[in-house]
Parts: structure tokens; sequence; C-alpha cells
């Protein structure tokens, strides 16, 4: 009954302001939106156009030759394999966080919430930086581990270590707000009931926040796959080894190699387009769930 | 909104801390646990690793010549693109939720882009466009403008990415705004300037204020997209991050750390205020 007054009523205040035109002309708006344009054109559109012209100018064959070459399809590889390790990583520790701070209500609970988005505050390269103090070979563990003979610095689990870093923050704070929203009504209900904790979430708390959940490990396997300056700095950039994709890029321009830069940038700026449609989407989805519950 | 449950958290909050510590539940045990190793434990290496430089040493190389320089360019250069930002960022989100045109959504979806597009494909494409022979750039070019590879170059990738942040953070706000507050301003004889200076404009002021914080704090720690475009030469256009790698790549390890740790120090700095700026939001906030 609420729902329904409310999704009304909003719709009657999106129309308003379309057909109450007041004093100022419509030339302002138009003024308006022409500078937005332009200024969105500068800074976003043609940049974003160009990367496909630069990309496909000579043809689709020499880009697909470019695309076929061992190192591009390493750096492939090696960026799926560490995404498809942080992101799981992230999206536990995403849930546990969210589910900590959502339900329980502690001094110091501001703070926490600050904690956990420090690491976007802090710049990747010092992130990258961090994790070298720890574990390289003049760090706290690099004797350690020297003389086990494990590498961390320079390898694959480091990289894996900072993506998961960077991208820590993204499901606890797209979870904590659907957590809030929902209450615990429903949850309190089940365990009455005789569920155990886990058929809880199984059945009452996942399919209410599987929106939100989606939504951030979307933006977290984004900026995964991305990531530069942080992966950079522990990588050691070593071309067919320890190579992601955006640091094939930055090499390949570095050394006057623009088409193959550019066929390795339309990639990842594919996947950035696919990373926004699906948010469009998931964005609409739970627009609907709010107005069908 | 949230209805307080009675049961476990209050029967626990009689109990010592001890015990509270030792009887976590699972979620906060892999939070806690998740936090140490990634977090803390980092964070922890890196400030005692500054402090073993020794305060006048961490001092002389805080504050040199090279440093300096560092500093005065991504902070200003920070600052000019975030201001910029929060003035088209405002204008672009006043025009999402009070117009419609044609192609709304697009451009709507278009904003989020510098936080989906890898940075170094930001930078890839940034320096192309605007370098002397590309799109934009060989337009300002005979102008004797330069601006790949020059701090304006720098500028142009922080604008990039700081872009969505005031848009994001006003929008929500500006739908929110009662339309009945605005009608009645300029009922009682207020013009449109006035109506928009005196009513619209100050609640507007602390979310415009965070985003420009956000996108400020972003662009001080960016390094994809800026080592791309920018020639990275000291004094000119090398940016402190920049410095920090380049420090490292020469085994430099107490000159990367110290000038890491200043970051490091501004960047929660900055968390603070966007803190107390959001803090300051909420005042406007009828929603709660």
């Amino acid at each position: 009954m609420t729902t329904e007054v409310k999704s009304s009523f909003s719709q009657f205040n999106q129309s308003t302001p379309r057909s109450a035109p007041r004093s100022q002309g419509a030339w302002v708006k138009w003024l308006l939106i022409s500078i937005t344009i332009l200024y969105l054109g500068l800074i976003l559109f043609i940049p974003a156009l160009n990367v496909f012209v630069e990309a496909f100018g000579q043809g689709v064959g020499p880009f697909l030759n470019n695309l076929t070459s061992p190192t591009f399809l390493s750096s492939v590889k090696l960026t799926v394999i560490i995404a498809a390790i942080a992101v799981p990583m992230n999206t536990v520790f995403g849930l546990c966080a969210a589910w900590a701070i959502a339900r329980n209500h502690f001094l110091g609970r501001t703070l926490l919430l600050s904690i956990i988005d420090l690491p976007f505050a802090i710049s990747p390269v010092v992130a990258g930086l961090m994790f070298v103090l720890l574990f390289g070979r003049n760090g706290w563990f690099g004797p350690f581990l020297d003389a086990n003979g494990i590498k961390i610095i320079f390898a694959l689990p480091a990289m894996v270590i900072v993506t998961a870093f960077v991208t820590m923050p993204f499901v606890a704070r797209e979870v904590i707000p659907v957590l809030e929203e929902i209450g615990s009504e429903q949850e309190e209900a089940a365990k009455t009931l005789g569920a155990s904790d886990w058929q809880t979430f199984w059945r009452v708390t996942l399919p209410n926040i599987r929106w939100g959940l989606l939504y951030g490990v979307i933006l977290t396997n984004a900026r995964a796959m991305g990531e530069f300056g942080a992966v950079s700095v522990v990588s050691g950039n070593i071309a067919g080894k320890t190579q992601t994709m955006p640091l094939f890029v930055e090499e390949a321009y570095k050394q006057y190699k623009t088409p193959e830069a550019y066929s390795a940038a339309v990639i990842l700026a594919l996947l950035a387009v696919v990373t926004l449609i699906l948010k469009e989407i998931v964005e609409r989805k739970s627009r609907i769930t709010d107005v069908q519950e | 909104m949230t209805v307080t449950s009675p049961s476990p958290i209050s029967s626990n909050s009689e109990q010592s801390f001890w015990y509270r510590l030792t009887h976590l539940s699972l979620p906060w045990k892999v939070t806690w646990v998740y936090l140490s190793f990634m977090l803390f434990l980092p964070l922890v290496a890196m400030l005692l690793k500054a402090a073993t430089v020794g305060p006048a040493k961490f001092w002389e190389i805080a504050t040199g010549e090279i440093a300096l320089a560092t500093y005065e360019v991504t902070f200003v250069t920070a600052f000019i693109a975030a201001a910029i930002n929060g003035v088209f960022g405002t204008l672009i989100a006043w025009v999402l939720v009070r117009y419609d045109f044609p192609g709304k959504r697009i451009v709507d979806a278009a904003v989020d882009l510098p936080f989906a597009l890898p940075t170094a494909v930001a930078g890839l494409t940034l320096a192309t466009v605007y370098s002397d022979n590309g799109w934009i750039g060989s337009l300002v070019a005979p102008l004797g403008i330069k601006i790949a590879f020059t701090r304006l170059g720098v500028g142009m990738a922080m604008i990039f990415i700081s872009l969505p942040f005031v848009v994001r953070t006003l929008q929500p706000v500006l739908q929110d705004l009662e339309k009945e507050i605005e009608e009645a301003a300029w009922c009682l004889g207020a013009s449109s300037l006035q109506t928009f200076l005196l009513v619209i404009l100050p609640p507007l002021i602390p979310p415009i204020l965070t985003g420009v914080a956000l996108g400020f704090a972003r662009a001080v720690g960016e390094y994809g997209s800026v080592v791309i475009i920018a020639g990275n030469v000291p004094f000119q256009d090398l940016i402190a991050p920049v410095l920090v790698f380049q420090r490292l790549e020469q085994y430099d390890y107490a000159g990367a750390t110290v000038v890491g740790t200043v970051l490091l120090l501004i960047s929660l700095l900055l968390l603070i205020v966007i803190n107390v700026l959001q803090a300051w939001g909420r005042r406007y906030d009828y929603r709660g």
C-alpha cells in the first residue's frame, strides 16, 4: 500500500520540473546542456572514441594479429588469474565486514567504516611500497622468505595481495546500506523458526542483498583487472611473466609500439563498457525489487 | 530505520571486554584477521621503516629540493583539477537531474567511465588526443599550448579521474531537494538568481565540497594515467607518487618511504576532512 503511494509520488516529483517551465527561458536549459556535452566531450567522449579509432584504424587484421602475440596472451592470463583470486577474497571479507558493521552498534563504528575505506585514500604506489617493505629483500619478512625460497615480491602472490588491497572497500561499501535498509526482522524470524546461522545467511540474507553484492563484485573486478600503480610497484614488470594487461599497455606505449598498446587498451576499454552496462542493469533490478517489496 | 534488536548484542555488552574478544562471531573474526594482515601490518611496516630513518634525516629527505617540487606539482595541480570539477560537476549534476534531453541516460552512465576505465588506458588515450598531432592537441598547438608531456597534461589526467565524484555526491541531494521550497521562494517574489543563490545553493555546498575533497584525494594519489601523459621531469611535471616509484626503482628505500609516508599522512588528513564534510552535509538531510 505505502509503496504504491510512494512510487506515484516520486513520479509526480520527477515530472514536475519538466512540465513547469519558469520565467527562465528554454535557452538557459539548452545552454547548460551544451556546456555539459562539450565538457564531457573533451574529457570523456573524445578520448574514449579515440581508443577504438586507434585500435581499428589499420583494420581488423593487424588488430587481431596484435592480440595473438604470446606476451599479450600471457598478460591476459595473468590478469584473469589475479582477479580470480583477489575478487573472491574481497567478497568474503566485504560480506563479513558489512554484516559486522550493519548488524551491530558499537563504539567506534564510524571509525571502522573509515578504516575500511582507507585503501581508497592511499595512493596505489604507496600501497605497493608498503608491501615491498614487508616482503621485499630488505623488508620485514625478506630474510625469512629468502631462506625458504619463497618468492612474493616480483611474483604472483604480491600482485594478488596489492590488488586485493586496492579493491578492499567495494563490496562492504555496497552491501552495508542494503543490509541497513532491509533491517534484521526477517533474519530474526528465521532464527526464531529454528534456522541455523548458515541457513539464515543463505536463505534469507543473501537473497535480500544479492543485487548490492553483485554490484560490489562487479566494481571490485573492474578495478582488479585494471589496477596499474600498485601492481606496477610489486610486479617487476617482466614481459610474459609478471606483466598484466595494464602493464602491457604502458610497456608497449613506452617502446613506441602504439598499435599494440591500443589493441590491448581496447580490450580493457570493453571491460569498462561491460562494467558500466552491468552496473546499469543491476541498478535497475534493485530499483524494481524496491518497488515490489 | 533499523529496529534495535534486543537479543545477543545487549546481553553481550554487559560481559567483559576479554570475553567478547574471545567469543567473536565468525564474520568479526574474518574482518579483524583480514584487516590486520592486509591493512594494519603493511601500514605499521611503513611507519616503522620511516621511523628508523630518524627525525633529522626524515625532515631532510621530506623537504629535499626535488621532493618539495613534486609536492607543489601534485597538490596545486590536483587542487585546480578538483576545483574545475567542482564547478562543472555541479553543472552536470544539475543538468542530469533537472533537464530531459535525448541521450541523457548514456551521458549519465558515461560519467562513471573514469571509475571503470583502467588508468593506463586513460593515460594512453589522453596522451594521444592531447599530443601535438592529436585530435584536440593539434587545435591548440598553433597557439603555442602544449598539453601532453607538460603540467597541463598532468592536470587533464587528474580532471579525468576526479570527474565522477562531485556529480555522484551531488545528484542524490539535488534529487531530494523539495520543489515546494523553491516555489515558495519564487512565489514570495525572489528572482531565479536569488532563488538559486539563497535557497537552492546552501544545502548543496556540503556535498559539492565533499565531492571536491574526494576528487582531490583521488587526484593526489593518481599514478597510472599521469605517469603516461607526463614527461616526468623533476621541477616540471614530476608528481610525488611517480617520485616514490622512481626511488624504489633505484633501490632508494629510505627516500621512497619518506615521500610515501608524507603522502600517506596527507591522505589520512584528507579522509578526516571528508568525514567532517559529510557530517556537515547530514545536517541538511531531512530524509533520516
